[in-house]
Order: structure tokens, then sequence, then C-alpha cells
């Protein structure tokens, strides 16, 4: 059981090195249910900061697409900003935060 | 018949005395006792408190991944299930142009240029005299002007003025100058001190350069260069502030159709200007251009009409002269001047490195970009801006600005790509080399009347303000739109291209 666990332990860091090894990725949080960061590349206030912040968004965007039309659901967020693409990957239990800056 | 009358007495009382004591009266007054207390008080405790971080447990963050996670089979199934919508959104972002030069315009902003201010001086405009130069100080909040004459070739011994005003005062008066210095000659050229904003240092047409301090009362003339063998002798064209090797300290340049640049240092208690080197640029000297026959009639001295330093190379210079060459020129140069140098006290250089293509007629103004080191603008007589690299001969641009002259041409201190230049016809136009036309995107007239601009300044400090000064003898301020200020994310580049173009 205890060798399974860090087996997929593994497998969780082999995904996440995957994204962040893409062009011009800053950084990755991982968010769990509560809002509480569960992973990540940044520093810990900055993290804190994401994680709260865009947890609030990301929710009011998934109800503002229910709203609309019941039947749809939301499955991807972006955000350009003036220095960073902000992407978020939601799901009910986890959140996933990748901040790209795409001129590099 | 006749009998004794005995006269009884009568006895009148005299009742004077008493009629005058009576409206005597005596009163009395006192003012209450002064009461004074004194008390005295002083605090007498003091508190300390500190605190102190705990110092960070690197394994206190691992648990807090640990303790929260709902066991990694969830968080493996999540990220294996998004990883692909991820990796397509990261790749497709770094590949996309959809946003390129796309600028979200939040604020509410101005799309009208329009005048702020018509800044006058009565006096200097009741004697018909010409604003002959604007400055901002380097704070930005205070303008300064000079009044003298550019239409008049002769020795004038007229009076004429230094105004300035704060327009950033509650009190602002356009038509009554803050302060107004009386000035013995016409003055030619003013330029701020860069760090100090009391330092005005100033060009007159009887060939002094003068520093003034404003923020002297009793005599604002803080130094001056007096009559030597060694200063100018004819009007000066152009002053500078030159940050010399010793940190903080700036020097002055100048530049006159006497064909000489001097640098001096000020000596402020002396109340003098000290030369520290010259320069002249004499006919004989300059660098040969192929292109250029040089075969002036007269003098051998090349008369300057406008010089601008490069903020990247502190060595550089450029200059113009009334023959319409345009030289660049070291402060290092070695080579002595070709000229007698009897009288003078420090030797004559000649520092003239390269030559480009030379204008049709003089060149009354030369800007260096603030953005690119190559980069500079230089416009005169003919009419014309010419936009050069420092290492081309060939202009890589001319843009016909006006009709008649231009007095002068400066880069706007945001956007890389758009300069302003003051036309003998009254207007400024204000140019964008990023748009495809070469019309000048903005013009800014004062309507009917067709009095040549004589110059401008652009505020450093808040860049959506530029001064124009007026024959007419007024200085309006005008505040630009908001496409005139901002700079676009992809400007720097396309200047970058621009200045690597090869002239033809």
């Amino acid at each position: 059981m205890y060798l399974f666990y860090f087996a997929l332990q593994a497998e969780v860091e082999e995904t996440l090195k995957r994204i962040e090894a893409h062009k011009g990725v800053i950084g990755t949080i991982v968010v769990n249910a509560e809002g509480i960061p569960i992973r990540t590349t940044l520093d810990n206030s900055t993290t804190v900061q994401y994680a709260g912040l865009l947890r609030h968004l990301t929710m009011k965007a998934r109800s503002t697409v229910r709203d609309i039309d019941p039947q749809n659901d939301l499955t991807f967020l972006r955000i350009r900003s003036k220095k960073h693409e902000i992407m978020v990957a939601p799901e009910n239990d986890f959140l996933l935060i990748v901040i790209q800056n795409p001129c590099e | 018949m006749f009998s004794d009358e005995a006269p009884e007495p009568v006895t009148v009382l005299s009742d004077w005395r008493k009629s005058q004591q009576s409206e005597r009266e005596s009163r009395a007054c006192q003012t209450r006792a002064v009461h004074s207390d004194e008390a005295q008080i002083q605090t007498t405790s003091t508190t300390t408190s500190s605190t102190q971080t705990e110092p960070q447990d690197q394994t206190s963050e691992q648990p807090l991944q640990q303790n929260h996670q709902p066991g990694p089979p969830d968080l493996k199934d999540f990220l294996q299930r998004i990883e692909e919508t991820v990796i397509t959104e990261l790749v497709k972002n770094a590949r996309g142009h959809a946003f390129d030069g796309f600028q979200a315009n939040w604020g509410d902003h101005s799309q009208l240029v329009s005048c702020l201010h018509r800044l006058q001086h009565p006096i200097a405009q009741e004697r018909d005299l010409h604003v002959t130069s604007v400055s901002w100080t380097c704070t930005g909040s205070v303008i300064a002007c000079a009044y003298g004459r550019i239409d008049e070739g002769h020795w004038g011994t007229e009076r004429s003025y230094l105004c300035t005003w704060n327009l950033n005062s509650q009190s602002l008066r356009p038509r009554q100058a803050d302060l107004v210095i009386d000035v013995h000659t016409a003055i030619t050229v003013l330029s701020c001190h860069p760090e100090k904003p009391a330092l005005i240092a100033g060009g007159l047409y009887s060939g002094e350069v003068v520093i003034w301090d404003t923020s002297r009362t009793q005599d604002p003339v803080l130094a001056l260069t007096g009559m030597s063998a060694d200063s100018h002798r004819e009007p000066i064209y152009q002053v500078a502030w030159v940050p010399l090797q010793e940190k903080g300290e700036f020097g002055v340049l100048s530049a006159g159709s006497g064909g000489r640049v001097l640098l001096w240092t000020v000596d402020s208690e002396q109340g003098r200007l000290v030369l520290k080197s010259a320069y002249a640029l004499i006919q004989q000297q300059l660098p040969h251009n192929s292109s250029i026959s040089l075969k002036a009639p007269g003098s051998s001295n090349v008369g300057v009409t406008s010089l601008a330093l490069s903020v990247w190379d502190p060595d550089t210079f450029l200059v113009g002269s009334e023959g319409g060459l345009l030289l660049r020129c070291s402060f290092s140069s070695k080579t002595p001047a070709a000229v007698s140098t009897k009288d003078q006290t420090v030797t004559l250089r000649a520092p003239a490195v390269f030559s480009f293509r030379p204008h049709s007629g003089p060149v009354h103004s030369i800007h260096c970009s603030p953005f690119h080191r190559n980069l500079f603008v230089s416009a005169g007589t003919d009419g014309l801006a010419h936009l050069h690299s420092m290492l081309q001969p060939n202009p890589l641009m001319s843009l016909r600005v006006s009709e008649t002259y231009v007095f002068q041409v400066e880069w706007s201190p945001t956007r890389p790509l758009v300069f302003a230049a003051a036309t003998g016809q009254g207007e400024v136009q204000i140019f964008d080399l990023g748009r495809r036309s070469l019309r000048p995107v903005a013009t800014i007239g004062q309507g009917t009347a067709r009095q040549a601009a004589t110059c401008l300044a652009f505020n450093r400090q808040s860049s959506h303000l530029l001064a124009v000064g007026n024959m007419d003898g007024t200085v309006g301020v005008w505040e630009l739109s908001a496409d005139l200020t901002e700079q676009n994310p992809r400007e720097r580049s396309q200047l970058e291209q621009i200045a690597n173009q090869v002239a033809e």
C-alpha cells in the first residue's frame, strides 16, 4: 500500500513536470476542494493569493455559465493580462492554475 | 423834602464755587488681579516591544501538502484528465498571435488635443518680442520662457525677459508670470538643470552664457561667462547641461555662430563660469565625405546653429551648422584645431568625427531619440525633418513637415515613434512613424494668427503636456491625447526595425 502511494505520487509529479516544461510557464498551483493549495512551484504568499482569488473567480465563472444555460458547464478558464496568461482547469475536487508568459 | 436814606445792604452770595463743585465726581476703577498658573507635564513611561519570526522549518511545508491530500489517486486522475487540455492551451498560447498589439483601453482617456493655458507676459508682447525658447524644469511643474527676437540680424541692445510660471500652483495667472527676470539683451536659448529645479542656463545674443538661480530673491544671476578671450563673441544658439565625470556634477555646453563649442563648469562662489574644454569647428578639418563639396566662401569657421547630446553615449554630441552640415563629434577628441590660439587659456580641439549628408539650409534643431541609441532627427530651413542613424551618412527617412522653416524638433519622451516639429507656419506637427502614411497625426495650431511657432518642449514628468512658444509672444501649454502619449507594446521593436534600415 505504501509503495503504491509513492508510485502515484511520482506519477503526479511527472505530469506536473511535463506541464511546467512548456514554453513560457512561470508556475503551477494545485488547489484542493477546500481552497488550500497542495502543490505549488511559486513562493508561499504568491501561491496563497493566487489560490484564494482564482478559486473565487472560477466558482463565479462556473455559476455564470450554468446560470445562462443549466445544461452547460465551465471547462476551462483563460485570463489574458498585460504580463501573463493565467489558465485555470477546474473540477469539483481540484483546481489547476498555470501561469504563463506568452511573450517569452 | 430831602431825607437821608439808609440803604439796606444787599448780600449776594457767590455760588460759582459751589456750582463747579457739584459737577465734580470722582470714580475709580481697577482690574482684577491677573492670575497666572504654571503647569508641567512629562511622559514618564516607555515601552519596548520586539518581535521575531520563528526560523522556518523546511519540513513543515511538506506536511501541509501531505495532510490535506485527499489521497493521491484522486489528484492523479484529475491531473491526467486535464493534462491534455492544459498542454494544448499552453502550446496554442505560445504560438498564437491573436492578442499581439491588442491593448485593452480601461481608462477614460481624452482623445482630443486641447490647449490648457496660453501664457503671456504683456510687457514683452507690447514690445513685440518673440518667445525664443521654452524649457520645463526637472519637476515638470514650472515652465521657463525666454523672450528675444528671431527675425533681426543686427546687434540688439534691447532688454528682454525670462519668465516662469508654475502650472501646478493654485494661483496661476496666465497673463502674469510668477517670476520675471530682466536681462540686458535678448535671450536666445534656455535649458533647465536636469536635477535642480531652480537652476536655468541661458544663452544670450551677446554671446554670454548665464546661469540663473530662481530661488534667490536678491540677484538671480548665479554665474556668468563675462567677456573674455575664451568666451563666445557671437550669438549663442544652444546651451545644454552635460553630466561631468564627477558624480552628480553638471557642466554647461554652449554653442554659437562663432563656430565654438565650449564646455563650462559652474563656480557658484565666484559667480563665474569656468571654461573646462573648448572645441572649434573649422571648415578644413571636417571629416571628408565624398558626396559633399566643402567650398564655402569667406570664413573658415562653421557657425553652429544646433547641438544635441546623446542620451546613451556620454562622449558623443551632434552639431548642425549654418551651412547645413550635420556632424557627429566626440568630447574626447585630441586633435588640436587649426586656429591661432593666442589669448586662449584652453586649447581648442577639433571634435568632428563623422559627417552626415548636409541639409540645404541652416539646421535649426537636432534631437536624439530617447529610446534608440542610433536614431536622431534633424530639421531646418528646408522644411524637412530628416530621420538619421548615427551609423549612416544618408538619412533613413525625410518627412515634409512644412512649406516654410522648421524651428525645432523633439521626440516624445514616452512614445518611441512620435516626434513633434514647430514650424514657421505657426503649427506644431506631430508625426507617428508607426503609421503607414508620412503625414502628421496631429496638427496643433492656433487658428487665425499665422505667427511662427519658434520652440516647443515636451514635459518629461507629465508626458501629456507640450509647451509651444510663438512669435506673437505667447506660450501655449497643450494637453496631448492618449494615443500620442501611451506606448504600444510593439513600438520599440518597430523603432528598432526603422533604425536598422539601410538608407538608399
